[in-house]
């Protein structure tokens, strides 16, 4: 367990340092003047009307919805090892 | 009733919640053509980063179980290449609806998106090619060599190769926005941890899927065994 979880944070780790590079071409640089641009459209309306909040509960509805999918195999599993385990047991001693 | 792993789980989550949120809330630049759309660098951008990890995973266990050719080893192979399979496909359908609004259309046969489906094709080919065997060890070896090699195959494929032409995708040519983000450290504050999310998530569902595999093994054996 831990070592896979060392692979993976290991593959990470060279993901993000190589991530500068992959995308180093033609850079633009952002300044705080494109954060105030006001000719470019954004959904402005949405937030003065607060209904982009909606949207936000919405997709957090259906990210808990899958988790709590993915939470429920996952103690399913967790039942069936512990349950597993007692018959390896009971079948040693026996 | 304890959930194993339970600390990085619950760390999946609140990154996850936190991208969620973040991403869609807070101060993103202006910028034209892109509009609202650069969020897309919350969610998009760092689920491919996500299957980029899951398939070089998925390549070491291969290298590891050709070394040592323990089951664990290509469960672990095949749960990888599938998280990243996943991602891909969905990787596939947000970029293209992104392309759309941005580019004019879902398709332009763009080097990078055509690039992208041959990647994935040569990993389809892989879930295939796993189920055509009869005899499992064999099974294992040849769909860790040809794993390895769709890996390798891959990483140009998506990297390279549309780096060399003009491509529309950022990052490749000179489609203004989005190759600016690893400049913006406001932008990186939702970026980085959306790629640790979206690695974890991926990493969970390999968990929860291996250790099935490994209950399935051992309950077949029995079975075999009683019979």
């Amino acid at each position: 367990m831990y070592k896979f979880l060392k692979i993976t944070l290991l593959a990470l780790g060279l993901a993000l340092m190589s991530a500068p590079d992959n995308y180093a071409q033609e850079k633009q640089k952002i300044t705080s003047t494109d954060y105030e641009n006001q000719e470019v459209a954004m959904a402005d309306a949405m937030r003065s009307n607060g209904k982009i909040y909606i949207v936000v509960a919405t997709i957090i509805a259906l990210f808990a919805g899958i988790l709590v999918y993915l939470i429920l195999i996952d103690k399913k599993i967790g039942k069936l090892e512990e349950k597993f385990e007692e018959e390896q047991k009971s079948s040693v001693s026996s | 009733m304890k959930i194993k792993g339970l600390w990085w789980k619950a760390l999946t989550v609140l990154l996850m919640l936190y991208t969620l949120v973040g991403g869609l809330l807070l101060d993103v630049p202006r910028l034209v053509i892109l509009n609202e759309t650069i969020r897309n660098l919350y969610f998009h951008v760092p689920m491919w980063f996500g299957m980029v990890i899951m398939l070089a995973t998925s390549a070491v266990y291969s290298i590891k179980y050709l070394k040592n050719p323990l089951t664990k080893n290509d469960d672990y192979a095949v749960e990888f290449a599938n998280a990243g399979i996943l991602f891909g496909i969905l990787g596939m359908v947000s970029g293209m609806i992104w392309a759309k609004f941005t580019w004019g259309a879902y398709w332009s046969g763009d080097p990078k998106q055509n690039a992208a489906a041959v990647g994935l094709l040569i990993y389809f080919a892989y879930a295939i090619l796993r189920g055509v065997f009869e005899d499992e060890q064999q099974r294992n070896r040849i769909s860790a060599i040809f794993n390895i090699f769709a890996f390798a195959a891959f990483i140009p494929l998506i990297f390279i190769l549309p780096r060399l032409t003009d491509s529309l995708h950022p990052g490749n040519g000179g489609n203004p926005g989005f190759n600016a983000y690893d400049l913006d450290s406001k932008l990186r504050l939702v970026f980085y941890p959306s790629v640790i999310a979206w690695t974890l998530l991926g990493v969970w569902v390999v968990d929860v899927k291996t250790r099935w595999r490994k209950l399935h093994a051992v309950k077949t054996e029995q079975m075999l065994a009683t019979s």
